[in-house]
């Protein structure tokens, strides 16, 4: 008789399978709208930030690297090329020559042009961690698109800037 | 009132000119009339996919083209429109080009007989719903026809898969429908609505009317190629399946006669379960008019029910396809039909 049992069985099984499947349709059909009706508050995808004067990227962000100058157009960065040597694809190039210093008398290293290749940057940060000075950070900048490559080769020094006084010692 | 309205455009028309051409030019402005609101109905339902999509998977949607977004399928169309259209060396130029309007044409041909509210309807054929039913198994011939002709072996699976799948769940749909059909007597649309004043067809047929409505929707969702059953346009394995090879306008064609073709089954089955533009309980029944909306807000209430399913379930192979389809459904429609036969027999259905 075991056929028999086996037979019943399977057509236990024919209708059993179809009230499972609809009860595990409507299990899913439940929790995707339990979803659905919380999309206001469980979003998890942001507004794009219009607000780009006031916004305050979060702690970490990466965005592009800049060197911040004072009102009195002078920076920190000393041209020891610490962040050259640190960056992995050659994405920072110093100019530098030797000048003389108005203060001492004497010649001294300073940065011609600091000049930083947004095109080739990872965003790996080591150059900022190198830098023993602070002068370059990271920007908060998010919109990092230009029409022609040659924009993305960037001069991070103003012009006719100066080094700040006070870093070197 | 949009009766007389129509009637006075018909009787100011026949006036103005011979039988022959005032015909003609009738046939134009509704021709034109059901474009338009193809067009915007096809939009619309792009939108809304889009904005519900997002919404189940918390995300926003898009909301920056216009308020909340609601001009983005406009821009999207019009970037469409102005895009190359490109084709294959080896494609066979004529069914290539062909097609796209074929897809269109019937997704056309079908929206004409819907009954949208009391005598708003271009076509009250009196065979109505088996001419439905034959309409919508055209379109799978433009499918495979794109997918034949497009001469890429991913089109053409995908295009034998929606060969396979809708002549499949043709048979669900058609059967489903005929056991409504065993209720109301009669294939033509108008009369259909006109049984449904006693009660909603879904509520005089009560359990066998709510599983055809269940069985319906599930082929429905078939037919249309949508996600559970969305073998056709498998982006994982065949690119984009039958329209791989399209582009701009024509791909755009496809793009919308999916979304209308998801409006039309959501209509039938208003028309046919829920009452087409009857108001529930007759509540504005003084207003014909009134009718677009509650037919529209039926049809619409189901396309939200079938995006629901989209982003819900995940998707079936084509075996498992077919077992649901001739192992499951078709025994389940066959007894229901003879069920619902003996309840109509016996006059056990719900009046009001």
């Amino acid at each position: 008789m075991a056929w028999l049992n086996n037979s019943i069985l399977e057509d236990m099984g024919y209708f059993s399978d179809i009230y499972q499947g609809i009860k595990s349709l409507l299990t899913g059909m439940s929790i995707t709208g339990k979803y659905f009706l919380n999309f206001r508050k469980g979003s998890i995808t942001q507004q794009y930030p219009e607000n780009r004067e006031t916004l305050k990227m979060f702690e970490r962000f990466r965005g592009e690297v800049i060197m911040p100058h004072d009102e009195n157009n002078e920076h920190r960065c000393t041209g020891c090329q610490a962040c050259e040597i640190a960056c992995p694809n050659g994405s920072i190039e110093i100019i530098w020559d030797r000048q003389l210093d108005e203060e001492s008398g004497k010649k001294k290293k300073m940065i011609d042009k600091h000049i930083y290749h947004l095109g080739m940057c990872t965003m790996c940060g080591l150059c900022i961690e190198a830098c023993p000075t602070d002068a370059i950070k990271w920007g908060q900048n998010f919109e990092n698109s230009v029409y022609d490559r040659k924009y993305l080769d960037r001069v991070l020094n103003k012009p006719g800037s100066k080094l700040m006084k006070g870093v070197e010692e | 009132m949009l009766l007389s309205i129509t009637k006075n455009i018909h009787e100011w028309l026949f006036s103005l000119m011979p039988e022959n051409v005032a015909s003609i030019v009738e046939m134009t402005i509704i021709a034109i009339i059901y474009l338009t609101g193809f067009a915007v109905a096809g939009l619309f339902l792009v939108l809304m996919e889009r904005r519900i999509a997002a919404w189940f998977q918390l995300r926003r949607g898009p909301n920056r083209v216009g308020f909340h977004g609601i001009l983005q399928t406009i821009a999207d169309a019009l970037k469409l429109v102005s895009k190359e259209l490109t084709g294959t060396i080896k494609a066979d130029k004529f069914l290539y080009n062909l097609a796209p309007y074929f897809v269109i044409i019937t997704a056309l041909l079908a929206l004409s007989v819907l009954p949208f509210t009391q005598d708003f309807q271009a076509f009250d054929i009196n065979i109505g719903i088996l001419f439905l039913i034959a309409i919508s198994s055209i379109g799978v011939i433009g499918i495979l026809l794109a997918g034949w002709s497009s001469n890429n072996k991913f089109s053409l699976i995908g295009a034998m898969r929606s060969g396979v799948q809708t002549i499949s769940y043709e048979l669900s749909v058609s059967l489903s429908l005929l056991t409504i059909v065993l209720m109301t007597g009669t294939l033509q649309l108008s009369e259909i609505v006109e049984v449904q004043k006693n009660g909603w067809l879904i509520v005089q047929g009560h359990i066998p009317a709510v599983i055809a409505f269940m069985i319906y929707m599930i082929a429905g969702t078939a037919e249309t190629n949508r996600t559970p059953f969305d073998l056709v346009e498998a982006e994982s394995e065949l690119g984009a399946g039958f329209h791989t090879e399209y582009s701009g306008m024509k791909f755009a064609y496809f793009f919308l006669a999916e979304f209308i073709n998801m409006f039309i089954i959501a209509s039938i089955a208003t028309t046919v379960f829920f009452g087409a533009w009857l108001s529930p309980f007759g509540i504005t029944e003084s207003i014909p008019l009134l009718g677009i909306f509650w037919f529209l807000a039926k049809t619409f209430v189901i396309v939200f029910l079938m995006m629901w399913f989209r982003w819900s379930f995940p998707r079936l192979r084509i075996d498992q396809i077919l077992t649901l389809e001739w192992k499951y459904l078709l025994p389940i429609n066959l007894v229901n039909l003879v069920v619902m036969a003996v309840i109509v027999w016996l006059g056990l259905t719900i009046q009001f």
